[in-house]
């Protein structure tokens, strides 16, 4: 589904139905090459957005005002956000204080490359590719852990698997459960939780496009061409579900974050 | 187009699941350089300008606190001040009411000293004048004894009812004298 993403293509193919495959553009660099051989889109976005934010948040920052200037207040809003309502809420008080960076910039990072999705040409969720979603929720996955070796040493692993309060003859069950369910299952729903929204979000959008240009192009009874634009006007409403679900996944994302670290620094506390 | 190819076509697409591995390397370094720019540079900033709106908050708040302070303490010490002022002003009244009854009870006290003293004069004056009119008197007195003991020794020979009649002048001269000295 070319036809979407890039116009020009369009009108030689003729309709290709829309799939995963349709979300791997060729790449950039080299130009057209097969997708994943090279620099593509998908990257290009990636930097784009690290970019954009370090821009746009040092910009905002660059001359503090105590009464700030509408970018700085916007600036300190979406900061504070993160500081205060995933940081200190779930990390308590006391800890939170390390992890503010790494909150930011997870936060921002995923709600920017979700954003993508919606922003026309762009118009692609860099996490509905499954690496990028791999590697923010790997990065994450070696924090905690790491944080729970510093913070309590090699017995971390211990408390994080052996659950409190609970009978001795029930042990043999709990603790496989416990490690598959920390150490194995959690980094994967981490990463494909956030894949498989940007991705069916990203598809639906695709198919509704790709639908209704052929209800309307292609065919030639005129209730399927009515068909057509009702199929646009609903991918409208899809197309605002989906910014929805793109902030949410965002701030999904980054509170699971939060409460992995919070597990690993306070792992004797339950 | 029907919706078997739709399906077959969607079927032969690439598993999701399998990531692209030069976008696990972009996302993983472009992230780390986001972090390691948001730990340096964006996170310090944002956390200094919070940290200095407080502390401005908080500052001027203080400022407030000492401005009100500085004018209660400066309320009370014109309080004091003008009390003070009031006591002095009413110690001066009643230094000055405590002077001149002071003065007043001098004069006073001066003034019947004078009169004691005109009166002592007056005492002494009249006491002298007697004396003097005793001396006179006396002296009068000797000089009419002699007057009389002459006329009473120059008639006694003669007549002794001369010499009655004579004294009997003599006493009644001298009473109408002294009435006449007392009238004076």
């Amino acid at each position: 589904m070319f036809a979407f993403a890039l116009p020009m293509a369009s009108e030689e193919g003729g309709f290709i139905p829309p799939s995963v495959s349709d979300t791997h553009l060729p790449d950039i660099f080299p130009w057209f090459a097969e997708y994943g051989t090279g620099f593509g889109k998908q990257m290009f976005m990636i930097v784009l957005s690290i970019v954009l934010i370090t821009w746009f948040f040092t910009a905002a920052i660059k001359n503090p005002k105590l009464v700030p200037s509408k970018t700085q207040y916007l600036a300190e809003s979406g900061y504070a956000f993160v500081r205060n309502g995933i940081g200190r809420d779930i990390i308590g008080e006391k800890n939170f204080r390390p992890w503010i960076p790494l909150l930011f910039a997870t936060f921002f990072f995923v709600l920017l490359n979700n954003l993508f999705g919606a922003i026309p040409f762009l118009q692609i969720p860099s996490f509905s590719h499954a690496g990028s979603a791999y590697a923010m929720a790997i990065i994450i996955y070696g924090t905690w852990i790491a944080v729970g070796l510093k913070n309590h040493g090699i017995r971390y692993f211990k408390l994080a698997v052996v659950p409190s309060g609970v009978p001795g003859w029930i042990m043999p069950l709990m603790i496989p459960l416990e490690i598959i369910s920390n150490f194995i299952v959690r980094p994967m729903t981490h990463s494909l939780r956030l894949m498989a929204t940007m991705l069916s979000g990203h598809i639906i959008v695709m198919l509704a496009a790709a639908g209704a240009r052929h209800l309307i192009v292609v065919q030639d009874s005129l209730a399927m061409n009515g068909l057509g634009v009702l199929v646009i006007l609903g991918s409208v409403a899809m197309y605002f579900l989906e910014l929805l679900i793109m902030v949410l996944q965002a701030f999904v994302f980054t509170l699971l974050t939060a409460i992995y670290l919070q597990g690993a620094i306070e792992a004797d506390a339950h | 187009m029907n919706s078997t190819d739709f399906i077959l076509a969607a079927s032969e697409s690439v598993n999701p699941l399998l990531p692209n591995p030069w976008e696990i390397l972009v996302t993983g370094v472009g992230f780390a350089v986001l972090l390691f720019i948001v730990i340096k540079v964006i996170a310090p900033k944002f956390e200094q300008s919070y940290e200095d709106r407080v502390t401005a908050i908080e500052g001027g708040l203080e400022k407030a606190e000492a401005a009100q302070k500085e004018a209660e303490e400066t309320l009370a010490l014109y309080k004091a001040q003008l009390l003070e002022a009031r006591t002095e002003a009413n110690r001066i009244r009643e230094e000055a009411r405590s002077e001149g009854a002071q003065i007043l009870a001098d004069l006073k006290t001066k003034a019947t000293d004078e009169a004691t003293r005109i009166t002592e004069q007056s005492h002494r004056q009249i006491e002298a004048e007697r004396v003097a009119a005793l001396t006179s008197l006396r002296t009068d007195v000797g000089v009419l004894a002699t007057e009389l003991a002459s006329k009473v020794v120059d008639e006694a020979l003669k007549d002794d009812a001369r010499a009655q009649r004579v004294v009997d002048q003599f006493l009644t001269d001298l009473e109408a004298q002294q009435n006449a000295g007392a009238s004076n």
